[in-house]
């Protein structure tokens, strides 16, 4: 379809200012819950919760829409795919900054010792170093420059959402409900993948 | 209903409440008199000379579990002004204390326990004695405390999640509980369980739970026979809330929270030494020890400094950590042979 056509469509204009802003409200409700100050006694610890829930929740979404336009037949859903993704990366950059100014106060060397020494932050940071490189990498100009390399460096998606989920599985403690959740979604839009992939090559 | 109205408060529940203040304080409550609307006349702050540090804001009071405990809470020495047993750093507020809680029965997050705890039941309650003790049995709570006067101290409480908070308790010495059950010289350790009640305890009936309930926790002898460690079952002049560990909980201040299981229902004295719910769970995260100590991390958090709670985004205070959680004095004598980056 080309961009022409598509543009034709009704209300498609409206799509992409539309998920932008929904992809804002997560981070306008914590502001709101800064401002009614309602984040509880240990505000930093609360914040860096949620931040790093919402960079988990936004990295599945954004893997699900490449399986729901398959399914769907719509081309709208991969049409805000890099948007999500580079939401996934504008979340997990607010949390990792809450990490380093609230959590440890911008003591250096605690944060390096922090990044090595304790398994479950270095699983976030490898998941947050390949956001990074798949955010730097998303322009278009990026897209054309990179060709075949580039597809193949995006799959690196997958190892940063399964870094995602064990990072939260070691967090938890007693209960692993929220892993299980997380990490039973993540396995159907992975096993999906690898069902369509067999399926294409037999 | 777990917080009275401010009209249901009875007048023996506000006997513990007319006390010394600080202004602080007392701003603080005043505030959330007004803003609760309630026209209690304001009460004799500052009147009695040997009140205690703290009292639960006007209207939070708890509603006592059985009748008997408001005789119980009629006379409670206040705690000294001196350490060890006070210390002069802020309170954390009461409404903090009782809503930022880890009790995993209940759930995860902080504000489950306060949330999902309204149907826990503390009475009757009794606990269980047995093991190494001439004199075992079943007791009724209220016979546990009958010999013993509450008394007030105000100890800093320090989590392994590297938070701490400041906690004005009510309750009486372990040391003088165990020796009514006459220990023999075999009791080398006593063991604690807290109670499993599957139909108020949401985070029991979990499909995805990864522990082996009952909550379990042990301390050495000589830890449990120390003049710190202590029985509570109060908190702010008030009985104990659910989330809080009700009705009687232990407190060991030196060691991370974990080690001050709550709603106890058993203690067992032994030869050797217990098996404990985080050590199981992870034994090279969670020692028996568990003693406070800026200088051995753990593998989740570092324990070098603390966020002493409440904080708010503009003012935090992250303040360093002391070895013994401040209480080398008293507690360094029993590790004194120990490598305690070894037994952590
Ligand atoms: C250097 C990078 C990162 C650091 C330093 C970091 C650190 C943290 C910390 C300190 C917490 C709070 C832990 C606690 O409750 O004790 C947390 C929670 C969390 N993080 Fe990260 N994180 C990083 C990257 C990521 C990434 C990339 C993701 C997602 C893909 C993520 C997902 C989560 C989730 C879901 C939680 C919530 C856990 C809960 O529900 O309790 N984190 N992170």
């Amino acid at each position: 379809m080309t961009s022409a056509a598509s543009r034709a469509r009704p209300g498609l204009g409206l799509l992409k200012p539309a998920v932008f802003s929904a992809s804002l409200l997560p981070l306008a409700w914590l502001f709101w819950r800064i401002a009614a100050n309602d984040l509880g006694p240990d505000p930093a610890q609360e914040l860096a919760i949620a931040t790093g829930e919402w960079t988990l929740r936004l990295l599945l979404i954004t893997l699900s829409l490449t399986p729901l336009r398959q399914l769907s037949g719509r081309p709208e859903f991969v049409r805000v795919r890099r948007m999500a993704g580079l939401f996934t990366l504008f979340y997990a950059a607010i949390h990792f900054f809450v990490w380093m100014s609230l959590l440890l106060a911008f003591r250096w060397s605690a944060i390096g010792e922090e990044l090595v020494e304790r398994p479950f932050i270095s699983m976030g940071f490898a998941s947050l170093l390949i956001l990074i490189a798949l955010g730097i990498t998303s322009t278009r100009a990026m897209v054309r420059r990179m060709g075949k390399n580039w597809k193949r460096l995006h799959r690196l998606i997958y190892p940063a959402a399964i870094l995602g989920v064990i990072h939260l599985s070691w967090i938890l403690r007693t209960d692993l409900g929220e892993a299980v959740l997380y990490g039973s979604i993540l396995t159907l839009l992975l096993g999906y993948r690898l069902w369509r992939w067999l399926t294409r090559s037999a | 209903m777990l917080i009275k109205k401010p009209s249901d408060i009875q007048p023996s529940e506000i006997t513990p409440e007319s006390v010394y203040r600080r202004r602080r304080e007392f701003l603080r409550d005043s505030a959330a008199l007004l803003a609760g609307g309630a026209m209690l006349p304001p009460l004799a702050f500052g009147q009695q000379g040997d009140a205690l540090k703290a009292a639960a804001p006007p209207g939070l009071t708890r509603t006592p579990p059985a009748t008997w405990w408001e005789d119980k809470f009629e006379t409670i020495a206040p705690a000294p002004s001196e350490e060890p047993f006070y210390t002069a750093e802020s309170l954390t507020p009461y409404q903090d204390v009782t809503r930022y809680n880890n009790f995993y029965e209940f759930g995860m997050d902080k504000s489950d326990p306060s949330n999902r705890s309204s149907a826990f039941q503390t009475d009757p309650w009794s606990i269980e004695i047995s093991g190494e003790v001439a004199k075992p049995g079943t007791y009724h709570l209220e016979d546990i405390l009958k010999p013993h006067d509450l008394e007030e101290r105000v100890y800093r409480l320090r989590c392994v999640e590297a938070w701490s908070m400041v906690i004005p308790w009510i309750g009486f010495p372990l040391a003088d509980m165990i020796r009514r059950f006459e220990p023999t010289s075999r009791a080398q350790y006593v063991e604690f369980e807290t109670i499993i009640q599957p139909d108020t305890m949401p985070g029991i009936r979990s499909p995805f739970a990864i522990v082996d309930w009952p909550y379990r926790e042990g301390l050495r002898m000589d830890e449990a026979m120390n003049e710190l460690t202590f029985m509570a079952v109060g908190l702010y002049g008030s009985f104990l809330p659910a989330q809080n560990g009700a009705p009687i909980r232990l407190v060991v201040p030196w060691k991370y929270g974990f080690k001050s299981i709550k709603s106890i229902v058993r203690m067992h004295f032994r030869e050797t030494r217990p098996n404990t719910t985080w050590n199981d769970l992870q034994a090279n995260e969670y020692g028996f020890y568990a003693n406070v100590n800026p200088a051995v991390h753990h593998p989740r958090w570092r324990q070098d400094t603390e966020r002493r709670l409440p904080q708010t985004l503009f003012s935090r205070q992250i303040i360093p950590t002391r070895l013994f959680n401040g209480y080398e004095e008293q507690v360094a004598h029993m590790y004194q042979d120990m490598d305690l980056a070894r037994h952590y």
